[in-house]
Protein backbone atom coordinates (compact mmCIF):
# COMPACT_ATOMS: atom_id res chain seq x y z
CA UNK A 1 0.00 0.00 0.00
CA UNK A 2 1.38 3.30 -0.98
CA UNK A 3 0.84 6.16 1.31
CA UNK A 4 -0.31 9.18 -0.52
CA UNK A 5 0.34 12.53 0.97
CA UNK A 6 -1.60 15.50 -0.18
CA UNK A 7 0.22 18.61 0.69
CA UNK A 8 -1.48 21.95 0.25
CA UNK A 9 0.98 24.72 -0.08
CA UNK A 10 -0.63 28.07 0.61
CA UNK A 11 0.58 30.79 -1.68
CA UNK A 12 0.82 34.47 -0.88
CA UNK A 13 -2.79 35.07 -1.87
CA UNK A 14 -4.04 32.32 0.43
CA UNK A 15 -2.14 33.83 3.31
CA UNK A 16 -3.53 37.27 2.61
CA UNK A 17 -7.08 35.90 2.45
CA UNK A 18 -6.55 34.09 5.75
CA UNK A 19 -5.14 37.20 7.36
CA UNK A 20 -7.95 39.44 6.23
CA UNK A 21 -10.63 36.88 7.01
CA UNK A 22 -9.29 36.54 10.55
CA UNK A 23 -9.56 40.30 11.02
CA UNK A 24 -13.09 40.28 9.62
CA UNK A 25 -14.16 37.40 11.88
CA UNK A 26 -12.78 39.25 14.88
CA UNK A 27 -14.86 42.32 14.02
CA UNK A 28 -18.02 40.25 13.50
CA UNK A 29 -17.65 38.45 16.83
CA UNK A 30 -16.86 41.70 18.65
CA UNK A 31 -19.88 43.32 17.05
CA UNK A 32 -22.15 40.48 18.17
CA UNK A 33 -21.52 41.60 21.75
CA UNK A 34 -23.04 45.04 21.09
CA UNK A 35 -26.75 45.16 21.98
CA UNK A 36 -28.78 46.46 19.06
CA UNK A 37 -32.07 48.33 19.23
CA UNK A 38 -33.64 46.67 16.21
CA UNK A 39 -33.12 43.16 14.85
CA UNK A 40 -31.23 43.33 11.61
CA UNK A 41 -29.61 46.71 12.15
CA UNK A 42 -25.88 46.14 12.61
CA UNK A 43 -22.87 48.31 11.85
CA UNK A 44 -21.28 45.50 9.82
CA UNK A 45 -17.76 46.49 10.77
CA UNK A 46 -16.32 43.40 9.08
CA UNK A 47 -17.15 45.03 5.78
CA UNK A 48 -14.37 47.54 6.40
CA UNK A 49 -12.00 44.63 5.77
CA UNK A 50 -13.88 43.63 2.62
CA UNK A 51 -13.62 47.20 1.31
CA UNK A 52 -9.90 47.42 2.02
CA UNK A 53 -9.26 44.07 0.33
CA UNK A 54 -11.39 45.14 -2.64
CA UNK A 55 -9.40 48.34 -3.08
CA UNK A 56 -5.98 46.72 -2.67
CA UNK A 57 -6.34 43.18 -4.01
CA UNK A 58 -9.42 43.15 -6.17
CA UNK A 59 -12.88 41.69 -6.18
CA UNK A 60 -11.97 38.01 -6.17
CA UNK A 61 -10.08 38.22 -2.91
CA UNK A 62 -12.75 40.43 -1.39
CA UNK A 63 -15.33 37.77 -2.24
CA UNK A 64 -13.21 35.07 -0.58
CA UNK A 65 -12.79 37.16 2.57
CA UNK A 66 -16.45 38.11 2.75
CA UNK A 67 -17.85 34.60 2.25
CA UNK A 68 -15.31 32.86 4.47
CA UNK A 69 -16.05 35.43 7.15
CA UNK A 70 -19.82 34.71 6.95
CA UNK A 71 -19.18 30.98 7.22
CA UNK A 72 -16.59 31.06 10.00
CA UNK A 73 -18.30 33.68 12.17
CA UNK A 74 -21.61 31.81 11.93
CA UNK A 75 -19.82 28.69 13.23
CA UNK A 76 -18.28 30.69 16.07
CA UNK A 77 -21.57 32.33 17.02
CA UNK A 78 -23.61 29.12 16.73
CA UNK A 79 -25.63 30.54 13.86
CA UNK A 80 -24.54 28.15 11.13
CA UNK A 81 -27.56 27.15 8.98
CA UNK A 82 -29.87 29.15 11.28
CA UNK A 83 -31.98 31.89 9.69
CA UNK A 84 -29.40 34.49 10.66
CA UNK A 85 -26.76 32.66 8.64
CA UNK A 86 -28.85 32.67 5.47
CA UNK A 87 -29.67 36.35 5.96
CA UNK A 88 -25.96 37.11 6.32
CA UNK A 89 -25.13 35.01 3.30
CA UNK A 90 -27.81 36.65 1.15
CA UNK A 91 -26.59 40.07 2.25
CA UNK A 92 -22.96 39.21 1.55
CA UNK A 93 -23.72 37.78 -1.90
CA UNK A 94 -25.81 40.81 -2.88
CA UNK A 95 -23.12 43.16 -1.57
CA UNK A 96 -20.45 41.37 -3.57
CA UNK A 97 -22.52 41.57 -6.75
CA UNK A 98 -23.01 45.29 -6.13
CA UNK A 99 -19.30 45.74 -5.42
CA UNK A 100 -18.41 43.99 -8.68
CA UNK A 101 -20.27 46.79 -10.43
CA UNK A 102 -19.29 49.60 -8.05
CA UNK A 103 -15.58 48.79 -8.38
CA UNK A 104 -15.85 49.71 -12.06
CA UNK A 105 -17.00 53.25 -11.26
CA UNK A 106 -14.33 55.86 -12.01
CA UNK A 107 -12.00 55.86 -9.00
CA UNK A 108 -11.37 59.57 -9.28
CA UNK A 109 -14.97 60.24 -8.31
CA UNK A 110 -16.11 57.25 -6.30
CA UNK A 111 -14.10 55.85 -3.41
CA UNK A 112 -14.63 53.35 -0.60
CA UNK A 113 -17.49 55.43 0.82
CA UNK A 114 -19.53 54.98 -2.36
CA UNK A 115 -18.68 51.28 -2.49
CA UNK A 116 -19.68 50.92 1.13
CA UNK A 117 -23.05 52.66 0.87
CA UNK A 118 -24.00 50.93 -2.37
CA UNK A 119 -23.08 47.55 -0.91
CA UNK A 120 -25.02 48.33 2.27
CA UNK A 121 -28.15 49.02 0.21
CA UNK A 122 -27.67 45.78 -1.74
CA UNK A 123 -27.22 44.03 1.59
CA UNK A 124 -30.46 45.23 3.16
CA UNK A 125 -32.31 44.77 -0.13
CA UNK A 126 -31.43 41.10 -0.31
CA UNK A 127 -32.11 40.57 3.38
CA UNK A 128 -35.51 42.22 3.35
CA UNK A 129 -36.45 40.26 0.24
CA UNK A 130 -35.33 36.95 1.74
CA UNK A 131 -37.06 37.76 5.02
CA UNK A 132 -40.28 38.58 3.19
CA UNK A 133 -40.17 35.43 1.04
CA UNK A 134 -39.11 33.04 3.74
CA UNK A 135 -39.34 34.24 7.35
CA UNK A 136 -42.11 36.84 7.53
CA UNK A 137 -44.83 36.05 5.00
CA UNK A 138 -46.38 39.47 5.40
CA UNK A 139 -45.74 42.89 3.88
CA UNK A 140 -45.07 44.20 7.40
CA UNK A 141 -41.30 43.78 6.87
CA UNK A 142 -41.38 46.55 4.31
CA UNK A 143 -42.39 48.97 7.07
CA UNK A 144 -38.84 48.71 8.37
CA UNK A 145 -37.26 49.48 5.00
CA UNK A 146 -36.82 53.23 5.66
CA UNK A 147 -35.07 52.44 8.97
CA UNK A 148 -32.85 49.85 7.32
CA UNK A 149 -32.11 52.37 4.57
CA UNK A 150 -31.12 55.02 7.11
CA UNK A 151 -28.87 52.47 8.81
CA UNK A 152 -27.35 51.60 5.43
CA UNK A 153 -26.48 55.24 4.76
CA UNK A 154 -25.12 55.84 8.26
CA UNK A 155 -23.10 52.64 8.70
CA UNK A 156 -22.15 52.59 5.03
CA UNK A 157 -20.68 56.06 5.46
CA UNK A 158 -18.89 55.19 8.71
CA UNK A 159 -17.45 51.93 7.36
CA UNK A 160 -16.48 53.57 4.09
CA UNK A 161 -14.66 56.36 5.93
CA UNK A 162 -12.87 53.81 8.11
CA UNK A 163 -11.82 51.85 5.03
CA UNK A 164 -10.64 55.00 3.27
CA UNK A 165 -8.63 56.05 6.36
CA UNK A 166 -7.06 52.58 6.60
CA UNK A 167 -6.17 52.61 2.91
CA UNK A 168 -4.54 56.01 3.27
CA UNK A 169 -2.58 54.77 6.29
CA UNK A 170 -1.46 51.64 4.40
CA UNK A 171 -0.31 53.74 1.46
CA UNK A 172 1.65 55.96 3.82
CA UNK A 173 3.30 52.94 5.47
CA UNK A 174 4.20 51.42 2.12
CA UNK A 175 5.66 54.70 0.93
CA UNK A 176 7.76 54.89 4.11
CA UNK A 177 8.90 51.29 3.64
CA UNK A 178 9.76 51.91 0.02
CA UNK A 179 11.77 54.95 1.00
CA UNK A 180 13.57 52.95 3.71
CA UNK A 181 14.40 50.19 1.20
CA UNK A 182 15.82 52.66 -1.26
CA UNK A 183 17.73 54.57 1.40
CA UNK B 1 -10.63 71.65 12.55
CA UNK B 2 -7.62 69.80 11.18
CA UNK B 3 -9.20 66.48 12.03
CA UNK B 4 -12.47 67.19 10.23
CA UNK B 5 -10.47 68.42 7.26
CA UNK B 6 -8.55 65.15 7.23
CA UNK B 7 -11.80 63.18 7.27
CA UNK B 8 -13.23 65.25 4.46
CA UNK B 9 -10.26 64.27 2.33
CA UNK B 10 -11.44 60.68 2.47
CA UNK B 11 -14.62 61.49 0.56
CA UNK B 12 -14.37 61.83 -3.20
CA UNK B 13 -16.79 64.11 -5.08
CA UNK B 14 -19.05 61.26 -6.22
CA UNK B 15 -19.23 59.91 -2.67
CA UNK B 16 -21.20 62.98 -1.61
CA UNK B 17 -23.63 62.22 -4.40
CA UNK B 18 -24.04 58.63 -3.23
CA UNK B 19 -24.65 59.80 0.35
CA UNK B 20 -27.25 62.31 -0.85
CA UNK B 21 -28.89 59.69 -3.07
CA UNK B 22 -29.08 57.28 -0.12
CA UNK B 23 -30.74 59.89 2.08
CA UNK B 24 -33.23 60.82 -0.64
CA UNK B 25 -34.04 57.13 -1.11
CA UNK B 26 -34.70 56.70 2.62
CA UNK B 27 -36.92 59.76 2.89
CA UNK B 28 -38.81 58.70 -0.21
CA UNK B 29 -39.27 55.17 1.14
CA UNK B 30 -40.44 56.65 4.44
CA UNK B 31 -43.08 58.79 2.78
CA UNK B 32 -44.18 55.99 0.54
CA UNK B 33 -44.37 53.26 3.16
CA UNK B 34 -45.41 55.20 6.23
CA UNK B 35 -48.22 57.43 4.99
CA UNK B 36 -50.54 55.98 7.57
CA UNK B 37 -54.16 55.55 6.74
CA UNK B 38 -54.03 56.32 3.05
CA UNK B 39 -56.92 54.45 1.47
CA UNK B 40 -56.41 52.18 -1.51
CA UNK B 41 -59.91 51.01 -2.26
CA UNK B 42 -63.63 51.49 -1.61
CA UNK B 43 -66.32 48.94 -0.82
CA UNK B 44 -69.97 49.74 -1.47
CA UNK B 45 -72.52 47.59 0.30
CA UNK B 46 -76.24 47.54 -0.42
CA UNK B 47 -78.62 45.69 1.87
CA UNK B 48 -75.63 44.24 3.71
CA UNK B 49 -74.12 42.63 0.61
CA UNK B 50 -71.05 43.87 -1.21
CA UNK B 51 -72.43 45.69 -4.23
CA UNK B 52 -69.21 47.02 -5.71
CA UNK B 53 -65.51 47.22 -4.98
CA UNK B 54 -63.37 49.88 -6.58
CA UNK B 55 -59.78 50.99 -6.34
CA UNK B 56 -59.19 54.67 -5.77
CA UNK B 57 -56.88 55.16 -8.72
CA UNK B 58 -59.34 56.62 -11.21
CA UNK B 59 -62.63 58.53 -11.05
CA UNK B 60 -65.80 56.50 -11.22
CA UNK B 61 -69.50 56.68 -10.32
CA UNK B 62 -71.36 53.83 -8.72
CA UNK B 63 -75.14 53.72 -8.40
CA UNK B 64 -76.28 51.42 -5.65
CA UNK B 65 -79.98 50.53 -5.45
CA UNK B 66 -81.81 50.41 -2.11
CA UNK B 67 -85.41 50.33 -0.85
CA UNK B 68 -85.79 54.11 -1.37
CA UNK B 69 -84.00 54.47 -4.69
CA UNK B 70 -80.50 54.98 -6.01
CA UNK B 71 -77.56 56.08 -3.87
CA UNK B 72 -74.83 57.60 -6.02
CA UNK B 73 -71.25 57.05 -4.93
CA UNK B 74 -68.53 59.18 -6.47
CA UNK B 75 -64.94 57.96 -6.51
CA UNK B 76 -61.89 60.05 -7.26
CA UNK B 77 -58.20 59.25 -6.93
CA UNK B 78 -57.55 58.88 -3.19
CA UNK B 79 -61.08 59.71 -2.00
CA UNK B 80 -64.75 58.83 -2.28
CA UNK B 81 -68.11 60.26 -1.21
CA UNK B 82 -71.81 59.72 -1.34
CA UNK B 83 -72.87 62.21 -3.99
CA UNK B 84 -76.58 61.78 -3.53
CA UNK B 85 -78.95 59.63 -1.54
CA UNK B 86 -82.73 59.41 -1.36
CA UNK B 87 -82.68 59.24 2.47
CA UNK B 88 -84.53 61.93 4.48
CA UNK B 89 -81.67 63.27 6.65
CA UNK B 90 -78.74 63.10 4.22
CA UNK B 91 -76.18 62.29 6.91
CA UNK B 92 -74.06 60.20 4.56
CA UNK B 93 -74.05 62.90 1.88
CA UNK B 94 -73.14 65.63 4.34
CA UNK B 95 -70.15 63.64 5.54
CA UNK B 96 -68.46 64.78 2.35
CA UNK B 97 -65.31 63.24 0.96
CA UNK B 98 -63.88 60.25 2.80
CA UNK B 99 -60.09 60.28 2.63
CA UNK B 100 -58.80 57.83 5.25
CA UNK B 101 -58.64 54.07 5.39
CA UNK B 102 -61.45 52.75 7.56
CA UNK B 103 -63.73 55.75 6.99
CA UNK B 104 -67.39 54.79 6.51
CA UNK B 105 -70.43 56.67 5.26
CA UNK B 106 -73.70 54.96 6.17
CA UNK B 107 -76.92 55.77 4.38
CA UNK B 108 -79.10 53.82 6.78
CA UNK B 109 -82.55 54.45 5.29
CA UNK B 110 -81.45 53.24 1.87
CA UNK B 111 -79.28 50.48 3.37
CA UNK B 112 -76.16 51.54 1.47
CA UNK B 113 -72.69 51.97 2.99
CA UNK B 114 -69.46 53.24 1.55
CA UNK B 115 -66.22 52.19 3.21
CA UNK B 116 -62.60 52.94 2.38
CA UNK B 117 -60.08 50.16 2.74
CA UNK B 118 -56.35 50.32 3.15
CA UNK B 119 -53.58 48.94 5.27
CA UNK B 120 -52.04 50.82 8.13
CA UNK B 121 -55.24 52.63 8.97
CA UNK B 122 -55.43 54.08 12.44
CA UNK B 123 -59.03 52.95 12.85
CA UNK B 124 -60.99 49.84 12.03
CA UNK B 125 -63.97 52.00 11.28
CA UNK B 126 -64.51 55.72 11.24
CA UNK B 127 -67.81 57.54 10.93
CA UNK B 128 -69.12 60.94 11.86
Amino acid sequence: MTRSVIELIPDAEDRRVAHHTAAAILLTVAEAAIPLPLPGVKPGLANIVTLVVLARWGWREAAWVSLLRVLASSLLLGQFLAPGFFLSLAGALASLLMLAGAARLPGKWFGPVSHSILAAFAHIGAQVLLARLWLVPHDGVFYLVPLFGAAAVLFGLVNGLAAAALLRELRRLEAAEGAADRG
Amino acid sequence: MRLSGAWRGLLRPGDWGVVALGIVLCVHAGFWLWRGGAPDGAIVRAGGRVFAEADLSRPRRIEAPGPLGLTVIEIEPGRARVASDPGPRQYCVRQGWLTRAGAVAICAPNEVTLMLTGRGGEYDSLSY
